[in-house]
């Protein structure tokens, strides 16, 4: 690998005092999974890789009845092995369980895979339908965005210099709260969507929907937050019926391209298939 | 720029082990050309293979994307902790029997994934097990023979 410095600040103080200092030439390293593939490959040019997994805080999570927050290097192992939290965040644990393989999900997780901003990420579209706010640390103080205005651009963040992603936190929705997050793929693990969607819904006591969360990855230049599909949802019956006219709107928020692993009909089509599949999932997670 | 080395004090298969390191250079590396532990092998580089599997405070890791300097302080274990002086892992000798190798350069990957499973989990289903070896590839021998053996090993444990 092309020569840098090794750092491992104890606080997340130290750690943006790092990054602001050398900008560009410094990156933070949380599992590592896919920075020191992007080293190898020539992506960056960098003095200084800022391992934050020394930082207590960013590796815990926290639990409670009020929700999760997650360290930005908490690994995705971490989530799934935890019964409580596997119960409540069921789209979170979808994804945590098809990052990669075993050995990956040892070292990766939501903060990276959300910082690294890839259309095709696992983790982010189950962090929109789980409605999680992105904490931001910075020179100048602290800011909280919610996750689905994170990614700017394929590979870009909202991150500005110096910043660093602290935590995640996603509220927890209780009783009535089902999600879900399924992709499509050639092979039975270990590939990169052609498609995906994550969705939730929240159900009342009169089985009418009060919240509802769709997303896409794979299809557009970042992970999508289906607003109009979602929007649709809220007040109807949760059933399959008002699933299929949210599924088809969703396929007219998607924006794929065609490239080597499918094309733009496949890939709509992909999304419409999906979203009714996980908003069924989710339902039955709800009443299971 | 001068890079100064790094000092990593760890444990490796139950022994102290100190060594220097560059700081850019991966754990798969300071293994094979620091340590002298060739055991671990070098496929893909990104993650997709598992040929250089080997456990970090007893969680399976591809050691290709470990840094080196990250393991101050943790408990290693590879492919040359397996075998012991009374003979070879229950899985090592179940990948013999049932012919779950040919070339070998994926074995030692298998092998320590593997284990990290049924020390985990000591009667998986076959399922399990499939579900838990595809972070390691191998060419030859269609796996059907790797998850025979895997699947020994559980049932006689």
């Amino acid at each position: 690998m092309h020569p840098f410095v090794y750092a491992a600040p104890s606080t997340v103080k130290e750690a943006v005092e790092i990054l602001t200092k050398h900008g560009d030439k410094a990156r933070p390293m949380a599992g590592g999974t896919d920075l020191l593939v992007q080293i190898r490959g020539g992506r960056f040019d960098l003095d200084m890789v800022v391992d934050i997994k020394k930082i207590p805080e960013l590796t815990s999570v926290t639990n409670n009845n009020d929700g999760l927050v997650i360290g930005s290097a908490v690994a995705c192992h971490q989530l799934y092995e935890d019964d409580d939290i596997s119960k409540n965040y069921p789209g979170l644990i979808d994804a945590a369980t098809l990052i990669g393989g075993i050995q990956i999900q040892s070292r990766s997780g939501f903060g990276g895979n959300l910082c690294n901003a890839t259309p095709s990420a696992d983790g982010i579209g189950p962090l929109i339908v789980h409605s999680t706010v992105a904490n931001i640390q910075g020179e100048s103080g602290t800011r909280s965005i919610p996750v689905e205005e994170f990614c700017t651009g394929p590979g870009r963040n909202a991150l500005g210099k110096g910043e660093m992603l602290v935590s995640l936190s996603i509220p927890n929705k209780g009783k009535g709260f089902g999600a879900a997050y399924e992709r499509f793929i050639p092979r039975n693990e270990m590939d990169i969507a052609v498609a995906a969607v994550a969705s939730s819904i929240l159900v009342g006591s009169n089985g009418k929907i009060s919240e509802a969360r769709i997303a896409l990855a794979s299809v557009g230049p970042t992970p999508i937050f289906a607003k109009k599909a979602s929007d649709f949802l809220i007040g109807k019956e949760a059933n399959e019926a008002s699933f299929k006219e949210a599924a088809a709107i969703a396929k007219s928020e998607c924006s794929p391209i065609e490239d080597m692993r499918g094309t733009i009909e496949q890939r709509q089509h992909l999304v419409e298939v999906i979203t009714l599949r996980t908003l069924n999932k989710s339902l039955e997670r709800i009443e299971g | 720029m001068s890079i100064q080395k790094i000092h990593v004090k760890t444990t490796i298969n139950g022994r102290p082990e100190e060594f220097l390191t560059d700081p850019y250079v991966s754990l798969l590396d300071a293994l094979r050309e620091i340590v002298g532990l060739t055991g671990s092998k070098e496929g893909c580089l990104d993650g997709n293979c598992g040929a250089c599997t080997v456990s970090i405070n007893g969680k399976i890791v591809d050691s290709c994307l470990v840094l080196a300097a990250e393991v101050d302080g943790q408990n290693l274990e590879t492919v040359e902790g397996m075998a012991t002086a009374d003979g070879l892992h229950p899985l090592q000798q179940a990948f013999l029997e049932e012919a779950a190798l040919q070339c070998g350069i994926c074995t030692p990957g298998f092998l320590v994934a593997a284990k990290g499973l049924l020390d985990n989990e000591p009667d998986p289903s076959e399922e399990r097990i499939r579900h838990w070896l595809a972070g390691n590839l191998c060419r030859c021998t269609g796996y059907e023979n790797i998850i025979k053996a895997v699947k020994k090993v559980a049932e006689n444990s």
